[in-house]
């Protein structure tokens, strides 16, 4: 069970941080994404993509969701990982925590700007190892 | 943020804490400092206000991260969200929810206790002061960042002579969830 990639796009859609670190062009996608999927979908108050299940990887998005607790900010966490990874929503709710604290609570941090924190990037790190190795 | 034994009906989720002392002490120094450098009441309000509305578009996703809360249906939630979940978990006081307007745009929140104003007494000078405006703004910057525009000011305050802090909070528009874009043309 891996973890492939971690994306955080703000809510203008624009990409502030990105694991590891491969920026190319998915930059706006994720919005793209949730925007037509919302729009293409039959169920009426369609909020938007929440998993995409694809042969080689499953896509998890934490976004607005009602109940659920999630970003109603407009921050979205995307993370692609291997199809067999299970417990992914808490892990993305852990990785939300940490960029609430390491991220937002860091005074030299401007909103919405590209993340660049250290003791954030050890944290998710950190969050993502553990994470795999009681996976496996 | 705050130390303190257990409030409110639902305990807040355990956020680290600090001593209590050393926050009222620091934001006490803070609004001195404001005093001395604008020298103009009326600034310093506006100045604390503003510090506030920074401090809430940054904390309001903590609150959406650590409160597991559910998605609020009205704006008469939303208040009481604030008043019971979040000002417990962030400053360990609880408010009351009062004075609703007709059209429930408008509400109060009621505080007897505010450990920011701990150990003040606000001379005759300094009358005009609004101590805690600092949380009109931590209210307005964190209801902004979900979509929601609201006035707030204080309409009484114990360190003038009220019995209590009522924090005013009218809703001024909700804005569509919608995010980004829509249909581009």
């Amino acid at each position: 069970m891996s973890i492939y990639s971690l994306y955080v796009i703000n809510k203008s859609g624009g990409l502030i941080y990105n694991r590891p670190g491969m920026l190319n062009d998915r930059r706006r996608s994720g919005h793209s994404l949730h925007a037509i999927a919302s729009q293409l979908s039959p169920v009426p108050g369609c909020t938007g993509i929440e998993l995409l299940e694809a042969d080689t990887f499953n896509l998890h998005c934490f976004q607005a969701r009602a109940g659920s607790g999630g970003t109603l900010t407009g921050t979205k966490f995307l993370l692609v990982v291997d199809p067999h990874a299970s417990f992914i929503p808490t892990l993305l709710q852990r990785i939300y925590e940490l960029y609430s604290d390491y991220v937002l609570k860091n005074p030299f941090y401007e909103t919405e700007q590209v993340i660049k924190c250290e003791l954030f990037d050890e944290n998710v790190e950190l969050l993502i190892r553990r994470y795999t190795q009681q996976a496996t | 943020m705050l130390r303190g034994g257990p409030s409110g009906a639902r305990n807040p989720p355990s956020l680290e804490q600090i001593n209590a002392e050393v926050f009222t002490l620091t934001y006490g120094s803070i609004v001195r400092q404001l005093i001395a450098d604008f020298e103009d009441i009326e600034e310093v309000n506006k100045q604390l206000e503003q510090m506030g509305y920074n401090m809430g578009i940054r904390l309001v996703d903590e609150f959406l991260a650590k409160a597991k809360i559910s998605r609020c249906s009205s704006f008469r939630d939303t208040a009481d969200v604030v008043a019971k979940q979040a000002l417990p978990m962030f400053l360990n006081v609880s408010a009351n929810v009062t004075n609703w307007s007709p059209d429930q745009t408008e509400c109060s929140l009621v505080l007897t206790d505010n450990p920011l104003a701990d150990f003040v007494e606000l001379p005759e000078e300094y009358r005009e002061l609004k101590y805690c405006n600092v949380l009109a703004g931590v209210v307005r910057g964190a209801l902004e960042m979900v979509n929601m525009d609201v006035e707030c000011r204080w309409v009484s305050d114990m360190l003038r002579g009220d019995d209590c802090y009522e924090l005013r909070i009218k809703l001024k528009e909700h804005r569509d969830e919608k995010f980004p874009y829509k249909d581009d043309d």
